[in-house]
C-alpha cells in the first residue's frame, strides 16, 4: 500500500469523531443524531480498512508533522491497538442507534430526556478513546485520557438529575486525581529519562532506579482509579447506574476499557524492567478480590443498573488477572527453557475478557434500560414475566450474562478459559478458585434476573408496559450476539492480537491454519 | 474418507436451523412450526441414516475448526457417537410428534420449541464431540436450553425446580470446566481415543491423576444422577412431559452417563483406570445409586416421582457396566444406554397421556385405568416390565450382559446387586400394573376433548406405541447385524486392548 495513504489513514479514526462532535456542535440538536450516526459510521469503516491495512502491511507508525520521536509524537497501530479500536467503533455504533432511537422516542424536550449534548460529548470521547489506542506518547496520553475523562464525567451528568450530578462529581474527583498521579508518574519518567515515547523509554528507562519505580507505582496507581479496581472503585457504581442506559453502556464497556488499555501497555512495553512478581501478584490480588467483592455486591442489589454496574466492578477484576500471569519470578523465567507456553495465553485471556465484556456489558446496559424504559421503575422485580412481554430483550440479557458467566460459546468462556489454563501452566493455581467462584456469583445473579424474567403473568404488576421502538431492542440483541459470537471466531482476534505481540505464539494451530472454515 | 465432514455440522445444524426460526414465530402460526419441526427431525433421522450406512462401509468423518489457540471444535463419528446420535435423533423425531400434541393450544409454544430444538441439538453436539473442549461447549450448552424447557409452566413450583437444576447443573459444569481445563495444561487437547496421551504421563503424576479423574466424575455425575448429585432430577420433572420424557431417556441424564463413559474409556483408558484404582470405588457409587433409587422410587405415590427415581436407579446401570472394566459389563452399560433411553421415554409419554387425558398424577388414583386407556396402559406395561428385566423386552439383554459381566470379573455381587434391583423394580412396577388393569375404576372415565377414534389424540398415542414396539424389538432382533448389541460389540472391541477377556487384569 502506498506509505502515504496508510499515514493519512492511521490518524483518521482521532479525525472523524473529532470533526463529528465539532460539527454536531454547530447543527441543531434535531440533525445531530444523524450527524452522529453518519460519524459513527465513516469511523467503524476507517477502523475497518485500518484492520485491513494491519494484516497486509503490519505494523504502522506515523509522526505527527513529520517530526520523528524523541522530538515528535507517534502514532502507532498494532494488534492490540486494532483490536480495542475495533471494539468501540462496534459497540460504538449500536449504541448510538439505540441513543437515536431512545431520545427521539421520549416525550417532552427537556434535558433529562433528551440531551442535546449527547452527540458532540460523546463523539469527543470516541475520539479521545481511539487517540488513546493509537498514541505512543505518555503525555499525549496523558492529555486524551484528560478528555476522556471531562468528556465521560460530563456524559454521566447529561440528565441533570441530581443523584447523576453527586455522582457525577464523585467520578470527577476520582478522575482528577487519577490524572495527577499519572501525571506525576509522567513528570518522573521524563526526568529519568529524557523521552515520553513509548518506544524508546522501554529502552531509555533505567532499571531498578528509585524515581522510575515511584513513577512506575504512581502511574499504575492513577490507572486503578480510572479504571475502578478493587479498592478504588467507589465511584463508578454510583456514576455509571446515574447516567442514561447508553452513556452508561459506553462508560462500563469503553470508558475503563481505555485506561485498562494504557496499564497494559506501559506495563508490557515501558517499565517491562521495573515490575517485579511481586507487583504482578499485587496486582492480580486485587484483580481476584474485585472480581469475588464485585460480583457479591451485584448479587445483592435490588436494583438493576447498580446490580449492572457493580458486575462491571467484578469483571474488571478479571482482565487485571492478567498481570500475574505474564510477569514471572526471574529466577523461574532464568530456569525456563525459552518463554513459558502460558505467556500468550495469559496475554489472549486478559484481553478477551476486555473485549467480550465490551460487548456484553453494553448488551446487558442497554437490555436493562430497556425494561425500565418499559416499566418505569428500577426495581428488580419490574422484570418479572419478560419473558412473555419483551423476550428479545430478554435474550439479549441472558447472551451477556452467559458471557459474563462465561458459559461457552461465549466470548467470556474463551477469556476465562485461557486464564484458568494460564493460571493452571504457570502453577498460580491460587487464582482458579476465585476465577471460578466469581462465575459462580455471576450466574447467581443473571440467572435471577432471568427467574423473575420467566415468573407468570399472575405475580407480574398489572400496570401496562410502555410501547419500546423494536431499534431498541435490536441494538441490545446484536450487541448480546456479538458477545456470543466473538467466542466462535477467535482465531480471527487473535491473529490481530498476534501482529506486535509481546508474546511469541505459544501453541501452534492444531490444525488448519485459523479462518480455513468459514461461515 | 473425510471429505463429507460438513455432514457434521449439518447434523447439529438440522435441529438449530428451525430452533432459530422457530423463535420468532407467532403461537398462532403452528403449520409453519410444525412443518419445520418435523423437517428438522426428519432431515436428522435421514442424516445419520446416511452416515451410520458410511459408517458401515468404513468410512469415518470428521470436522474441525480452530476457535483459537488450542480451542478446537472438533466433530466426529465413531462407533460411540453414532450409538448416541442415532439414538437422539430417533427419540427426539417420536418426541417432537408427542410435544406437538401434548401442547396443542398451551401458551408459548414457539418459545417452547425453539428450546426444544437447542436442546436436541446439544444433546447431538455431545454425541458428535470429538473432543473434551467440544463435549465441554456442549455440555454447558444443554444446561442453558434445558433451564426454559424446566421452568416452561411458570409456576412457582416449576422455577423452584429450575432454581435446584441450575445450581446443580452450574456447579457441576464449573467442576467440569476446572477438570477440563486441568487436562489441557496435562497434555494438551486431548481428542477421544487419545488414551496414550495420559497413560503415558510419569508414574510421579498418578496421584494427580486420581484426583483428576474425580474431580471430572463430580462435574458429570450431576447430570448422571449418581449419588448424592441427584436432587435436580426429581425435582425437574415439574417440566411438561414431552420434556421430562427426552430429559430421561437422552438429552440430559444420557449426556453425563456418556461423559463418563468417554472419560473412562476414551480419555483415560481403561488400563490406566484400573491402575489407578477408581473404578470399584466408582462401581460402588454406582451400585449405591442403583439401590437408592429403587428404594426412594416405592415411596413416591406421585407417577412422575417415581419413574423419575426409577430413572436414577435405571441410569447408575450404567455407570456401574463403565465401572466393572469388563468387556461384557461394557457391553451392558452401552447396551443399556440406548434400550433404557426406549422404555423410559414410553413410561413417560404414558405419564403425560393419563395426566393430559384425566389430569390423574397420582399412582393411587389410577385403578381401573386399563380399561380406559387399553393401548395407553399396554405401552406402559410393556416399559414397565421391560425396566424389570423380563424378556423378550429390550431391558433383559442389558442386564443379562452386566450379570454376564460381573460373572466374567469373578464378581457375583452384582448378580446379587442385579437381582435386588430387579425385585425392588417389580416391588414398585407391578403394583401400577395390578391397579391399572385388575381394579375397578373408581370413577366414570370421560371421553378426551380431542379425540374420537382412539382413547386419547393419535399424537400423543402413537409416540408411545411406538417406542413400546421399540422396545421389544430391539430385545428380539438384538442378535442381528444392524442391532444395538453389534455397534456395542463393536466400541468395546475399540475400548478394550487386543487380549483375549479375562486375561487383561
Amino acid at each position: 500500500m502506498n506509505p502515504a495513504l496508510s499515514d493519512s489513514l492511521s490518524a483518521l479514526p482521532i479525525l472523524l469523531p473529532l470533526a463529528g462532535a465539532l460539527t454536531c456542535i454547530l447543527l441543531p440538536p434535531r440533525h445531530r443524531a444523524a450527524a452522529g450516526l453518519l460519524t459513527s459510521a465513516l469511523t467503524l469503516l476507517s477502523a475497518s480498512a485500518l484492520t485491513w491495512m494491519l494484516l497486509t502491511t503490519g505494523i504502522s507508525s506515523q509522526n505527527l508533522g513529520g517530526w520523528p520521536p524523541p522530538l515528535g509524537i507517534q502514532l502507532r497501530f498494532d494488534g492490540l491497538a486494532c483490536v480495542f479500536l475495533l471494539l468501540t467503533s462496534l459497540v460504538g455504533l449500536p449504541v448510538g442507534l439505540h441513543a437515536a432511537a431512545l431520545f427521539r422516542s421520549q416525550p417532552g424536550d427537556d434535558r433529562a430526556s433528551s440531551p442535546p449534548l449527547f452527540w458532540p460529548l460523546w463523539l469527543f470521547l470516541w475520539a479521545a478513546l481511539n487517540g488513546i489506542f493509537i498514541s505512543h506518547d505518555l503525555f499525549n496520553l496523558y492529555v486524551l485520557l484528560e478528555i476522556m475523562g471531562l468528556a465521560a464525567v460530563s456524559l454521566a451528568i447529561l440528565s441533570g438529575r441530581p443523584a447523576a450530578l453527586l455522582a457525577g462529581l464523585r467520578y470527577f474527583l476520582a478522575a482528577l486525581v487519577g490524572s495527577m498521579l499519572y501525571l506525576l508518574g509522567v513528570a518522573l519518567v521524563y526526568g529519568a529519562a529524557g523521552s515520553l515515547d513509548l518506544g524508546l523509554l522501554g529502552e531509555a528507562l533505567p532499571a531498578g532506579a528509585i524515581s522510575v519505580r515511584v513513577a512506575f507505582a504512581l502511574i499504575i496507581t492513577g490507572l486503578l482509579i480510572k479504571t475502578a479496581v478493587f479498592p478504588l472503585h467507589f465511584w463508578l457504581p454510583e456514576a455509571h447506574s446515574a447516567a442514561p442506559a447508553p452513556v452508561s453502556a459506553i462508560l462500563s464497556a469503553l470508558v475503563i476499557k481505555a485506561s485498562f488499555y494504557v496499564f497494559l501497555r506501559l506495563w508490557v512495553d515501558v517499565f517491562d524492567g521495573s515490575v517485579t512478581f511481586a507487583a504482578g501478584q499485587a496486582v492480580g490480588a486485587l484483580g481476584a478480590v474485585a472480581v469475588v467483592w464485585g460480583s457479591y455486591q451485584a448479587l445483592r442489589q435490588s436494583r438493576l443498573k447498580r446490580m449492572v454496574a457493580h458486575s462491571t466492578v467484578g469483571q474488571v477484576g478479571y482482565m487485571f488477572l492478567l498481570f500475574p500471569l505474564i510477569t514471572l519470578d526471574p529466577a523461574a523465567a532464568a530456569a525456563a527453557h525459552g518463554p513459558p507456553t502460558w505467556l500468550g495465553h495469559a496475554w489472549t485471556g486478559g484481553i478477551y475478557q476486555a473485549l467480550s465484556h465490551g460487548f456484553a456489558k453494553a448488551a446487558m446496559f442497554l437490555a436493562v434500560g430497556i425494561f425500565i424504559l418499559a416499566v418505569g421503575n428500577d426495581e428488580k422485580r419490574s422484570v418479572t414475566n419478560m419473558v412473555g412481554r419483551l423476550p428479545m430483550t430478554t435474550f439479549a440479557f441472558a447472551l451477556a450474562g452467559i458471557s459474563l458467566i462465561g458459559l461457552p460459546p461465549s466470548g467470556g468462556f474463551v477469556a476465562k478459559w485461557m486464564l484458568l489454563k494460564a493460571t493452571f501452566s504457570s502453577q498460580q493455581w491460587w487464582w482458579a478458585p476465585m476465577i471460578v467462584w466469581g462465575s459462580f456469583l455471576t450466574a447467581g445473579y443473571v440467572f435471577m434476573i432471568l427467574r423473575l424474567a420467566f415468573a407468570p403473568a399472575a405475580e407480574a404488576p398489572k400496570k401496562n408496559l410502555r410501547p419500546v421502538p423494536r431499534i431498541l431492542e435490536f441494538t441490545a440483541l446484536a450487541l448480546g450476539v456479538g458477545a456470543i459470537l466473538i467466542g466462535l471466531r477467535a482465531s480471527e482476534v487473535m491473529l490481530l492480537l498476534d501482529v506486535g505481540a509481546p508474546f511469541a505464539e505459544p501453541v501452534q494451530p492444531l490444525t488448519e491454519p485459523p479462518g480455513g472454515a468459514d461461515d | 474418507m473425510t471429505d463429507h465432514g460438513w455432514l457434521l455440522p449439518l447434523i447439529v445444524a438440522s435441529s438449530l436451523g428451525p430452533g432459530i426460526v422457530i423463535f420468532f414465530l407467532r403461537d398462532e402460526q403452528v403449520a409453519v412450526r410444525t412443518v419445520l419441526n418435523l423437517l428438522g427431525a426428519v432431515l436428522k433421522v435421514a442424516l445419520i441414516g446416511i452416515v451410520l450406512a458410511g459408517f458401515f462401509r468404513g468410512d469415518s468423518l470428521e470436522f474441525r475448526y480452530t476457535i483459537g489457540l488450542d480451542l478446537e471444535f472438533h466433530l466426529r463419528i465413531d462407533a460411540l457417537a453414532l450409538l448416541f446420535t442415532a439414538l437422539s435423533s430417533v427419540l427426539w423425531l417420536v418426541t417432537t410428534v408427542y410435544a406437538i400434541g401434548y401442547l396443542k393450544g398451551s401458551a408459548n409454544r414457539s418459545r417452547f420449541f425453539g428450546f426444544f430444538s437447542l436442546c436436541v441439538t446439544a444433546s447431538t453436539g455431545i454425541a458428535l464431540a470429538g473432543n473434551l473442549v467440544t463435549f465441554f461447549i456442549f455440555y454447558e450448552f444443554l444446561t442453558l436450553a434445558t433451564y426454559p424447557l424446566v421452568v416452561h409452566r411458570g409456576t412457582r413450583k416449576a422455577l423452584e425446580a429450575g432454581r435446584t437444576y441450575l445450581w446443580y447443573t452450574i456447579g457441576g459444569g464449573t467442576v467440569l470446566f476446572v477438570g477440563v481445563v486441568w487436562m489441557f495444561t496435562l497434555v494438551g487437547s486431548v481428542e477421544f481415543g487419545q488414551i496414550h496421551l495420559l497413560g503415558d504421563l510419569p508414574a510421579d503424576l498418578r496421584p494427580q491423576l486420581t484426583l483428576l479423574f474425580w474431580v471430572m466424575i463430580a462435574g458429570l455425575g450431576v447430570k448422571a444422577a449418581l449419588v448424592p448429585l441427584h436432587g435436580w432430577l426429581p425435582a425437574a420433572m415439574v417440566a411438561p412431559a414431552p420434556v421430562s420424557a427426552l430429559l430421561h431417556a437422552v438429552a440430559v441424564v444420557k449426556a453425563g452417563a456418556f461423559g463418563i463413559m468417554r472419560l473412562v474409556y476414551d480419555v483415560f483408558g481403561i488400563e490406566l483406570a484400573r491402575d489407578l484404582g477408581v473404578l470399584p470405588p466408582l462401581a460402588v457409587i454406582a451400585a449405591v445409586t442403583i439401590l437408592f433409587g429403587s428404594l426412594r422410587a416405592l415411596a413416591q405415590n406421585d407417577l412422575k416421582r417415581r419413574l423419575a427415581y426409577s430413572t436414577v436407579s435405571q441410569l447408575s446401570y450404567i455407570a456401574l457396566g463403565i465401572a466393572l472394566g469388563g468387556t461384557l459389563a461394557a457391553v451392558g452399560a452401552l447396551v443399556h444406554l440406548v434400550h433404557q433411553g426406549v422404555m423410559k421415554i414410553t413410561l413417560f409419554f404414558c405419564a403425560g397421556i393419563i395426566a393430559e387425558t384425566f389430569k390423574i398424577h397420582r399412582i393411587s388414583d389410577m385403578d381401573g385405568l386399563g380399561r380406559r386407556l387399553p393401548l395407553t396402559m399396554a405401552a406402559f406395561t410393556v416399559g414397565a416390565l421391560g425396566m424389570i428385566g423380563l424378556p423378550p423386552i429390550a431391558g433383559f439383554i442389558s442386564k443379562w450382559y452386566l450379570g454376564l459381566g460381573g460373572l466374567e470379573l469373578d464378581q457375583p455381587w452384582v448378580l446379587v446387586l442385579l437381582l435386588l434391583s430387579s425385585l425392588l423394580n417389580a416391588v414398585y412396577f407391578l403394583p401400577i400394573l395390578n391397579r391399572v388393569w385388575f381394579r375397578a375404576p373408581a370413577r366414570e372415565w370421560k371421553r378426551h376433548r380431542h379425540s374420537r377414534r382412539w382413547e386419547t389424540s393419535g399424537m400423543l398415542l402413537w409416540p408411545a406405541l411406538i417406542t413400546a414396539l421399540l422396545s421389544v424389538l430391539l430385545g428380539l432382533f438384538t442378535t442381528s447385524g444392524w442391532s444395538v448389541l453389534a455397534l456395542a460389540l463393536e466400541i468395546v472391541e475399540s475400548w478394550f486392548p487386543p487380549a483375549p477377556p479375562g486375561l487383561a487384569t
